[in-house]
């Protein structure tokens, strides 16, 4: 993984100092809130219902087993105990004091971790495949580029007031992971037909208020030219984007007033001119950076270990976990495993403890080469685990309650925080997933429903990504009163989809039901083995609707 | 205008008297009509200039400033006729200026100076003159002692700047850092 050198290390600790001394001026009234709000912002800090909410950055998702335990010692001494995952790879702290944060930022910066631009109107975490270098369908590595995208856009002076915020994806697999068209800028890394590398730029995407799934920019950016053509976005972005209404703010909005090929020509027209200068990345420092993410000492003979299906056909409950939150690596004899955070009612999905924190940093040294990740389903993943010691793993995950073996299934739900925590929300996140949780409690039935996907988001912001959930679940306000609207048929990766609303919004009461009701169309009408999204292409939106809204009626009816 | 910090040759100094006076439209111009050094918007700065000014032929002794609505580009023809450009952050948080800023400095050849004015404060300077600005005019009801330690900013930069052109894996090599 990536190793800070003394730039970086540099930066991040001046970084601290200069936020200290923004926070001493802060508390000492010298600045005002309005002053303070953009610069706590780009240090990860926002003003929540109840305290402070510090994002720390996991870039591309990747962290090592030492940083795991400074996070684990942040929950524990600054917050009350936990953190949260969120759907951008990070992790957030939602009890912090505003006197304590330099403290926090100084530890955080000796792990070699920093929460620059984890929020405010720039460039945000660059996200990446969780399984970047060890998924089995992989292209290339798209971690030395996602690394040389952070460096590039930290604390680039020309955009750190940009309209809006920006967020850009990164994937090389056949499989996206990582959402990249539902971001500002989506990356897809591939290799060319003489073994170049090449980049598809997708703009333009992004969830909030107005959904859009990104455009097609340009089909084939030779990898070197990654920073330049970024800057041009970036440029006609800042200068031309609207800063009136900070809901037509995203760059998604000025792409459609624009049109994608009058945009495509002004950001070709600004690249023409800077694309042979120095920004040009060269050979050697993308070796520089790439040779931090050369693979572990692999043993060659761990395929040779037989053992794994002799414990899945002893132990059933293994044999289910394996089916499930496994994910096929590019080594024979090794695999990546899930650790799921959604347990159930226990826990708000993507909540982890101090505790859970420190015992998965010593599962990953014991197993996974000290390495864990992050996904944007608000998992944890040890990306390197030899298949031989997958059953000790799972062992110790179900005593620490982390063996839960639902990755894909319908209570690996997505979800924001919330309106418990969130001051932007407008109706609650978690008891909603719990409420959900606990009606398809029965795991037999879950495996048989397969993969579908279920997103919670508390409001129109859209963080538990609701529209691109197979089931889409979105807070609403109704004179006061919070209600939930459903969408059904969206999807995540190669072939993202919004999802299509379902009708009037309901009562928290009411959505077990109507989650029941709509997965029993779903078992009614499937073929074999077809999955959710396929079904919903088939059959369309009426089937659902009709059985949503009969019950309704029946029960009007009744009462 | 009061409130100043200049960057000479890469030296911070408050200036006590400095010369420019800022016109916001027709009506301060009329006030401070007595005055030659004044800031202009553009189509002001056109209307006072005699024909050799705008033919490029005489040096102006009036600066311009711009909006962020404004295209840097519109001042191509007489760049090498204006004593100095100002560009104007209307709020702290809009952030055009410093993309015209570059742009003034990187494609359009501007040497001469460059001013920052409106909500400029501390905390942005150094992003400031990084993109090229060389000097500010920081708000009036803040102190400009207090406000010249905000110049200093992040020693470390990745990428390029106005004021330095090479992204880090150029510089990497050559120096290491101390």
């Amino acid at each position: 993984m990536y190793n800070y050198d003394d730039y970086d290390h540099r930066l991040v600790r001046e970084r601290v100092a200069q936020f200290r001394d923004q926070v001493t001026r802060r508390l000492a009234d010298d600045l005002s809130e309005e002053e303070f709000l953009p610069l706590r912002l780009q240090n990860g800090l926002y003003l929540q219902k109840h305290a402070y909410m510090l994002r720390v950055a996991i870039p591309y998702g990747v962290l090592s087993s030492d940083q795991l335990r400074t996070l684990s010692y942040i929950a524990t001494t600054y917050d009350k105990g936990y953190g949260h995952l969120t759907t951008r790879q990070n992790i957030q702290f939602n009890w912090i004091q505003l006197e304590q944060t330099p403290d926090i930022l100084e530890c955080l910066a000796a792990a070699q971790m920093h929460a620059i631009q984890t929020s405010g109107n720039c460039v945000r975490n660059v996200t990446t495949d969780a399984f970047a270098g060890v998924a089995a369908d992989e292209i290339l590595d798209p971690r030395p580029l996602a690394e040389l995208l952070r460096q590039w856009s930290t604390l680039n002076p020309e955009f750190l007031f940009l309209p809006r915020k920006f967020k850009i994806a990164i994937y090389s697999a056949k499989q996206d992971r990582a959402a990249v068209k539902v971001h500002d800028i989506g990356l897809h890394l591939y290799s060319g037909d003489n073994g170049e590398m090449l980049l598809q730029v997708y703009v333009g995407g992004g969830l909030g208020r107005t959904p859009m799934i990104g455009l097609s920019l340009k089909a084939d950016l030779p990898w070197y030219h990654l920073l330049s053509y970024v800057e041009a976005i970036l440029r006609v972005y800042n200068r031309y984007g609207r800063r009136d209404n900070k809901y037509k703010a995203r760059i998604k909005i000025l792409v459609k007033a624009l049109g994608i090929e009058t945009f495509a020509e002004e950001v070709n027209q600004e690249w023409q001119l800077i694309s042979r200068g120095p920004t040009q990345v060269t050979s050697q420092e993308y070796e520089r950076i790439a040779k931090n993410f050369s693979a572990p000492n692999y043993d060659f003979f761990a395929a040779h270990n037989f053992e794994y299906n002799t414990q899945r056909s002893r132990h059933p409950e293994f044999a289910r976990w394996t089916s499930k939150n496994l994910v096929a690596h590019k080594i024979s004899g090794y695999a990546a495993v899930i650790i799921s955070t959604k347990p159930g009612i226990n826990s708000p999905p993507g909540d982890v403890t101090a505790q859970q924190m420190v015992a998965i940093a010593s599962l990953a040294d014991r197993y996974s080469f000290g390495e864990i990740r992050v996904t944007h389903e608000q998992n944890f993943v040890l990306p390197n685990v030899p298949k031989a010691d997958l059953f000790r793993l799972w062992q110790a995950l179900e005593c620490l309650g982390l063996a839960t073996p639902n990755a894909g299934l319908l209570t690996d739900i997505i979800a924001c925080p919330g309106g418990d925590f969130c001051s932007l929300a407008n109706a609650k996140s978690i008891p909603i997933a719990h409420a959900i949780q606990q009606r398809f409690e029965d795991l037999d039935y879950l495996h048989d429903l397969g993969e579908i996907s279920l997103n919670i988001s508390g409001c129109m912001n859209a963080c538990g990504h609701h529209h691109i959930g197979n089931i889409g679940i979105l807070g609403v306000d109704k004179n006061g009163e919070e209600f939930y609207q459903v969408t059904v048929g969206g999807s995540q990766g190669n072939n993202s989809n919004l999802g299509k609303v379902i009708g009037p919004a309901f009562s928290a009461y009411e959505i077990p039901d109507v989650i029941e009701k709509i997965i029993e169309v779903y078992t009614l009408h499937r073929r074999s083995n077809e999955s959710f999204l396929a079904l919903f292409q088939r059959i369309g939106i009426e089937p659902f609707k009709a059985a949503v809204y009969a019950k309704k009626v029946i029960a009007g009816a009744a009462n | 205008m009061d409130n100043i910090i200049l960057l000479d040759n890469g030296n911070a100094q408050i200036i006590e008297h400095d010369p420019w006076i800022f016109i916001n439209g027709q009506e301060e111009l009329l006030i401070h009509s007595g005055y030659d050094t004044l800031i202009l918007p553009l189509a002001l700065w056109k209307q006072q200039q005699p024909d050799e000014v705008l033919q490029g032929q005489q040096q102006s002794v009036q600066g311009i400033w711009l909006s962020p609505n404004d295209s840097e580009i519109e001042l191509e023809p007489w760049l090498q006729v204006i004593p100095i450009i100002a560009l104007q952050f209307p709020d702290f948080r809009d952030g055009r200026a410093y993309s015209q800023a570059f742009m003034l400095r990187t494609r359009l050849g501007w040497t001469g100076e460059l001013r920052a004015v409106g909500d400029v404060l501390r905390d942005q300077l150094s992003h400031m003159r990084q993109c090229g600005f060389s000097s500010f005019a920081v708000r009036g009801d803040k102190s400009v002692t207090e406000a010249i330690k905000g110049l200093t900013g992040i020693s470390v930069l990745y990428g390029r700047s106005a004021i330095e052109p090479r992204p880090l894996f150029h510089r990497r090599d050559r120096v290491e850092p101390e």
